[in-house]
């Protein structure tokens, strides 16, 4: 019966939360489809984390850590056994990376970036944000396996609830010669979280007035468990690396609380963030355009409001 | 070193979009059009591994409609020297289609790398780098903060979550751009008038060898595009009371959005 076929990332047997996501969105693609929901991993150890989310199989490729031609060849193996209707990926630099080279080598198309999924008279359809979330278009994805990538926190992670370990199917496949070789890691900025899979984001504008400010930002990240967003006038300034942008030509995001100080609001920033499902704005100039996404606006000065959230932040967390 | 740089032609980052009367366009009357931005660094890049390496090509290839020229006259008065025009409504065919395109394209140029964008702005897919990489069997390396080409092979930063990869891999490959690569150039005066001399190769979809079915058959169709809902904007309070002003914000983040 064809069903769902889930892509997933792991470290230690513990599958990672777009994986998760992937999954559970999965399960119900899986269900209106009437097939079953499989996964696809590079590890063994990942099938009772994939089974408690509802895989039924685990596909296992041996192709060691990614790279993106080994993937490729192990995924495309994969789908040749598991025959799926619909191939998912979470999107991770992984993901999005692997997703649209499988996509080319099956000749299938790829709705990437997905909000929103469902299984329609056959077909699947996702919605997904265009124009950096200025608006959204509705795709319909035909042939077969029908491709998609999920948006970091756009699904919830939900266990099945007494899922069994997944079967174990292991895949073989030629690697050939993947070409790319993996040289070193950099982490630039240890223990720093990435904005791509933060619960909350603290983000910071011009209003901070100069780089050694961000300090301001960071605190409160660090306090909060959440992570440093910052304004293109900021990363174009040099005050902060580009990986912290939110907008445009940076990152999408929509966690579940988006904190902007000094935050004006220009249009590729608000593109960025604006379907963030809590916004607090911290702003001087009531006028600013932050204001109208703003579920809380606090007009004020965010060098006073700031530290005193910090505060107050970790006395609730200590108790 | 010879180059080719694909890009794409598109609203400009701070325009308001508008649907069109169809409901799965934007209507692009009024908008104004750049070159997307992400493909500027592209273009940016491969000009200095040209200069680096004391001579070669760069050619810029698009697909689109008549209005696409402009990017290619952007991108020959910023330093390219060739430029590829396959015509066609590329908004009628998904990325996959586009991707089959500029690989026919491509491989009617002389070539040691392929640039592009990471991602074309505003239709934001980021599929068609990886599908070009796949459909010309090229080694690809995506979201590239630093490049060093020599002696064959390419060292490039890849961006993932919270790190940086080094990665190595023999030309011919491609690479798409990530914003932090280099700092673009303006156009120069000189540029602008030499690039006016240079004429640009224009083709068909069907000069490439291939046909409309497989490039406009949208595996992906878009079925309807529609703008968010306009938020009307929340509570807004005083902030004159920094202590208070915290309080609030977490009580509001504990109560309505559960976190903490």
């Amino acid at each position: 019966m064809p069903g769902v076929l889930v892509f997933t990332e792991s470290s230690n047997g513990k599958l990672k939360k777009a994986s998760r996501e992937a999954l559970s969105i999965g399960r119900t693609l899986a269900n209106a489809a009437g097939g079953d929901l499989v996964a696809f991993a590079t590890d063994a150890a990942a099938a009772e984390d994939a089974g408690r989310y509802g895989a039924k199989k685990l596909y296992v490729a041996n192709a060691g850590a990614y790279s993106t031609e080994s993937h490729t060849a192990a995924l495309a193996a994969a789908v040749k056994e598991a025959n799926p209707a619909i191939l998912l990926f979470g999107g991770t630099s992984n993901g999005r990376d692997l997703a649209p080279r499988v996509a080319a080598r099956l000749d299938a198309g790829v709705a990437s970036d997905v909000d929103r999924l469902e299984w329609i008279d056959g077909k699947l359809r996702a919605r997904r944000p265009v124009y950096s979330g200025k608006a959204f278009a509705t795709v319909e994805v035909s042939g077969t396996p029908a491709i998609a990538t999920t948006r970091p926190n756009a699904f919830p992670a939900e266990e099945a609830g007494g899922g069994a370990a997944a079967e174990v199917v292991n895949v073989s496949f030629d690697a050939g010669d993947a070409r790319v070789k993996l040289v070193d890691t950099h982490t630039p900025e240890a223990g720093e979280m990435s904005l791509a899979e933060a619960d909350i984001i603290v983000s910071g504008g011009r209003g901070l007035k100069e780089a050694t400010n961000f300090s301001y930002i960071r605190d409160l990240a660090h306090a909060i468990g959440g992570a440093v967003g910052a304004s293109r006038a900021t990363v174009d300034a040099g005050w902060i690396d580009h990986q912290h942008q939110v907008g445009q030509t940076g990152r999408v995001v929509s966690p579940n609380v988006y904190i902007a100080a000094g935050v004006s609001g220009a249009i590729q920033h608000l593109a960025g963030m604006s379907s963030s499902k809590h916004i607090v704005a911290i702003n001087k100039d009531p006028e600013a355009p932050i204001f109208r996404v703003a579920d809380l606006g606090v007009v004020g000065d965010l060098f006073q409001i700031l530290p005193a959230l910090t505060e107050e932040v970790k006395k609730a967390k200590a108790h | 070193m010879n180059s080719v740089v694909c890009i794409s032609h598109v609203p400009d980052t701070e325009s308001r979009i508008k649907i069109a009367a169809d409901g799965r366009k934007v209507d692009e009357a009024g908008l104004k059009f750049i070159v997307s931005p992400y493909d500027e660094f592209a273009l940016e890049e491969a000009i200095r591994v040209k200069e680096k390496s004391g001579g070669g090509d760069v050619t810029v290839v698009t697909f689109g409609p008549d209005r696409a020229q402009q990017a290619l006259r952007e991108a020959l008065a910023r330093g390219a020297t060739k430029a590829l025009h396959v015509k066609g409504e590329a908004s009628d065919a998904d990325s996959l289609g586009i991707a089959k395109v500029l690989a026919a394209a491509i491989k009617t140029v002389p070539h040691d790398l392929v640039f592009l964008g990471k991602q074309g702005v505003g239709t934001d897919n980021a599929l068609v780098g990886p599908m070009v990489a796949e459909l010309l069997g090229y080694p690809q390396v995506n979201v590239v903060t630093k490049l060093e080409v020599a002696d064959g092979k390419l060292t490039a930063h890849r961006e993932i979550e919270g790190a940086e990869e080094i990665l190595e891999t023999p030309t011919p490959a491609v690479v798409t751009a990530q914003k932090g690569l280099n700092e673009p150039r303006y156009a120069s005066l000189k540029g602008i008038m030499a690039a006016k001399k240079i004429a640009i190769d224009t083709k068909s979809v069907a000069d490439l060898g291939l046909n409309d079915s497989d490039i406009f058959n949208q595996r992906v169709a878009t079925v309807a595009l529609e703008l968010p809902a306009e938020k009307s904007g929340g509570k807004k309070i005083d902030g004159a009371d920094a202590a208070a002003a915290a309080r609030a914000i977490l009580q509001y983040i504990k109560d309505e959005a559960k976190a903490l």
